[in-house]
């Protein structure tokens, strides 16, 4: 990891023996090969690179609560924690563990105290099995309560909310709410203390919901566990956890608490994605700010810092002195050429439409009237290409990897920005960027 | 005011089942004006959806419109009435579906669905596709609406459209195919179109695009939109105006800001406190009790009456009327609950159900999802996928 200050890991050290962490991520890396086959020994295909040096603590009886958009690896990175896919680096301190380093049996003895929730509470119960042997299934693989494990069962099935004379009916007969809450009760029956739930209420309906979040917490409290809940609903994540991960394309881009995270983010690409949730009032004014283009590619994710290429606060490159409306005049420009979003029949009306202002002066300058000449000849390529590495590749966000601890406004809790904003040496931009 | 550009008065569709009939649509009435974004709001299983498909007449085997009246522009799209030997019949006005392709679908109305995957052909290149619905709708040459095809996808924000227009669905993100559907819905300049649920399988900086999207469109080509959504976020961000259904039958309607700020129904007003806010903390979450009953055995009198916090007696016995409650000088804002009525909703008592807090902090409680449900439950289940 390359830290700009030295302050990015979030990592409590090897081992992560620290008594309150439960959990500890240290670098944790997930590549894909695209193919397996006798050809890709000859074709080299680089990797997909679905999670890439994750590291963060899990403390004991917390909500650690994982957010980010469809893609951006967070499911990977569950399955990674729990070993269900290899990682390819990086290791997973589970009280003391390293559970990317166990195998067999040790790997198999441990994971009953890690246990997991899928999103889709139908494909996750098997239609031919009773609710109770559901339940009672995990106890067996692990051998656990031998000749109480159907009374275990009735009360796990109370418990969460259900009939415990359910015990005999399939999962067809119940609704997606109560379908959630027989995979509650089946991670349940062997008593973990670790429950990584993966988007479990985003296909229940809203007031249905809210009744599984509620039972949710409730079990939490009961048995003191600690939950890694992943969604993309950024509502669900504010109501439920107290710590929130923000992850984009592979990376952890910001981590602070709760109450912190939506009130100050620290990172664009989070304040982007808060600004573009619809809130349920007619009345709230927030002037909605909304990303422009698609996630790039995972396969070769930009440099340094991954959300540059459509960050509304991209840095400029040292070497210029622009102000900040000029600035953001040119990388509109060089973010419009490269997606080809307008027409450019007339030289004149594009540089009205994008510089009203007039261009900038010096080599700035030089490179957008170059620039806009290329365009007008139908030349979109060059231009492209020129803009982008003079004023996009040369910025700091496109050569060092940020990596940053931001003071909290609200609490103490520790929080990590990714983001060069937050470099001592750069001097925060006029919030009219937004 | 002028006459609404859409007018919904008692449609009723039902699905003729092995188990019975499923009264999807029981009796719904609204409007759409021109130029208006109108929201259809409701969880699944509401009717909504077969609702909007209703309108256009979409609705498939073994599902039927039974009753009821569509007026589109003065075109009856659906018109049941009944004869004198009591039997339900398309009336003469009626549009014939040779009238309905030719005249309405595409041209008239368009309809853009949830997953954009499965309205394009995925076989086809994106462009091919455009191109030939537009050149069928409009009647232009093949050069012709291939440059309308390109302008359009242009006009929905999609980089590089002339390299684009020869990619297959495949070959787009979810929110371009979204983009792509919109740009299809539009390129017959419809009056109306009706969206069902467009946003809901895109992540959410991509629905804000889509959003922002439409109501830029909205404004320059005055298209009317009916919003097919269960996501009170949306409604609130776009809607003009909003209908709130359950169990198939429109349960309030009112201009967005009335409905958020002065919810009549309790039903709305349920719905709104279960929600997780994303601008502020919610220290616990009040779901609404129980799940939504089946269309095909409707509870009496109030449809909501068994998990209504404020059911009394009397819900069980009075159907209520949908009826506008607003004073003279204010917006119309239409509920159907009988607190609004006099049939005697005050000297009742309240009901005894786990809705209005009878067995609270029993097992009763913990098991909240579990109410209404037929104690073989044997068909059910299937409530609230």
């Amino acid at each position: 990891m390359s830290e700009a200050d030295g302050t990015g890991a979030l990592g409590t050290g090897a081992g992560g023996t620290d008594d309150d962490t439960i959990l500890s991520v240290q670098g944790l890396t997930k590549h894909f090969s695209q193919s397996d086959g006798m050809l890709s020994a000859l074709f080299d295909e680089p990797p997909v690179r679905a999670v890439e040096d994750v590291s963060f603590d899990v403390k004991r009886g917390e909500t650690l609560g994982l957010v980010g958009e469809s893609g951006c690896g967070k499911s990977t990175l569950a399955r990674t924690i729990l070993r269900l896919v290899d990682p390819t680096d990086g290791a997973v301190y589970f009280e003391g563990d390293n559970l990317a380093e166990l195998s067999g049996s040790n790997l198999r003895e441990r994971r009953r105290d890690l246990q997991m929730i899928f999103q889709d509470p139908q494909s996750s119960l098997d239609p031919r099995m009773k609710v109770g042997p559901i339940v009672e299934e995990p106890m067996k693989a692990h051998g656990l309560y031998k000749g109480e494990r159907e009374e275990r069962a009735r009360e796990l099935l109370e418990k969460v909310g259900l009939d415990p004379h359910h015990y005999n009916r399939y999962p067809h007969q119940f609704s997606g709410g109560q379908r959630q809450r027989i995979n509650l009760a089946r991670a349940l029956s062997v008593n973990p203390d670790f429950i990584v739930c993966d988007e479990p209420v985003s296909a229940l309906d809203v007031s249905i919901q809210a009744q599984v979040l509620n039972t949710m917490q409730e079990l939490q409290d009961e048995f003191g566990l600690t939950y890694l809940f992943i969604a993309h609903d950024l509502s669900v994540i504010r109501h439920i956890s107290d710590r929130v991960a923000v992850m984009y394309l592979g990376k952890l881009v910001e981590l602070a608490e709760t109450e912190e995270l939506f009130e100050h983010p620290e990172h664009p690409y989070t304040k982007a994605l808060l600004d573009s949730i619809p809130v349920p009032d007619p009345r709230s004014e927030g002037a909605r700010s909304v990303l422009e283009g698609d996630v790039p590619s995972p396969i070769e994710p930009p440099s340094g810092c991954r959300f540059r290429t459509r960050c509304p606060r991209l840095i400029q490159p040292d070497e210029f002195s622009m102000d900040s409306d000029t600035w953001k005049a040119v990388r509109e420009f060089a973010r419009a050429v490269d997606r080809r979003t307008f027409e450019a029949d007339d030289r004149a009306a594009v540089r009205a439409e994008f510089f009203p202002d007039g261009t900038p002066s010096g080599r700035a300058g030089t490179v957008v009237d170059d620039a806009l000449d290329r365009v007008a000849d139908d030349e979109w390529e060059d231009a492209a290409e020129q803009l982008i590495s003079t004023f996009a590749d040369a910025s700091i966000c496109a050569t060092e990897e940020p990596s940053y601890s931001v003071d909290p406004t609200i609490g103490d809790g520790e929080h990590f920005a990714a983001c060069h904003l937050h470099r001592d040496d750069v001097e925060a931009p006029a919030p009219a960027d937004d | 005011m002028s006459e609404p550009l859409l007018t919904v008065e008692n449609l009723k569709t039902q699905f003729f089942t092995e188990e019975g009939t499923v009264r999807a649509v029981d009796g719904v009435n609204f409007e759409v004006n021109e130029g208006e974004l109108v929201g259809l709001v409701g969880e699944s299983g509401a009717g909504k959806s077969v609702a909007a498909q209703s309108i256009m007449r979409l609705v498939e085997e073994p599902g039927r419109i039974v009753d009821g009246t569509v007026t589109f522009d003065g075109k009856k799209l659906v018109d049941i009435e009944e004869t004198p030997d009591g039997r339900m019949e398309e009336s003469d006005e009626m549009l014939s579906n040779r009238e309905m392709r030719e005249q309405v679908r595409g041209r008239e109305i368009a309809i853009v669905f949830q997953d954009p995957m499965e309205s394009l052909n995925p076989v086809f290149k994106v462009g091919a596709q455009l191109r030939e619905f537009i050149e069928l709708n409009r009647g232009v040459n093949e050069s012709e609406a291939k440059t309308i095809a390109v302008d359009m996808l242009r006009e929905v924000g999609i980089p590089e459209p002339e390299a684009r227009y020869d990619d297959y669905p495949h070959e787009f993100s979810g929110g371009m195919r979204q983009r792509v559907l919109i740009a299809m819905a539009l390129a017959c300049e419809p009056r109306l179109i009706i969206a069902d649920e467009p946003t809901t399988a895109l992540d959410v900086t991509v629905e804000g695009q889509i959003l922002d999207l439409v109501s830029d469109l909205q404004e320059r080509y005055d298209t009317a939109f009916l919003w097919v959504t269960h996501d009170m976020g949306v409604v609130a961000e776009i809607c003009d105006r909003v209908n709130v259904m359950y169990l198939g039958e429109v349960i309030e309607e009112a201009e967005v800001d009335d409905l958020f700020h002065d919810t009549k129904h309790p039903y709305t007003e349920a719905l709104l406190r279960s929600m997780p806010r994303p601008d502020r903390s919610v220290e616990s979450l009040d779901p609404i009790k129980g799940v939504m009953p089946e269309a095909i055995n409707p509870p009496s009198g109030c449809r909501f009456h068994t998990r209504c916090p404020e059911a009394r007696e009397a819900c069980k016995e009075f159907h209520p009327e949908y009826q506008d409650v607003s004073d003279a000088d204010e917006a119309p804002h239409a509920v159907s609950c009988i607190k609004y009525e006099r049939v005697g909703y005050e000297d009742s008592d309240p009901l005894q159900t786990e809705a209005t807090g009878a067995f609270a902090g029993g097992l009763a409680d913990m098991r909240g999802d579990d109410d209404g449900r037929d104690p073989a439950g044997v068909p059910g289940g299937e409530a609230d996928e």
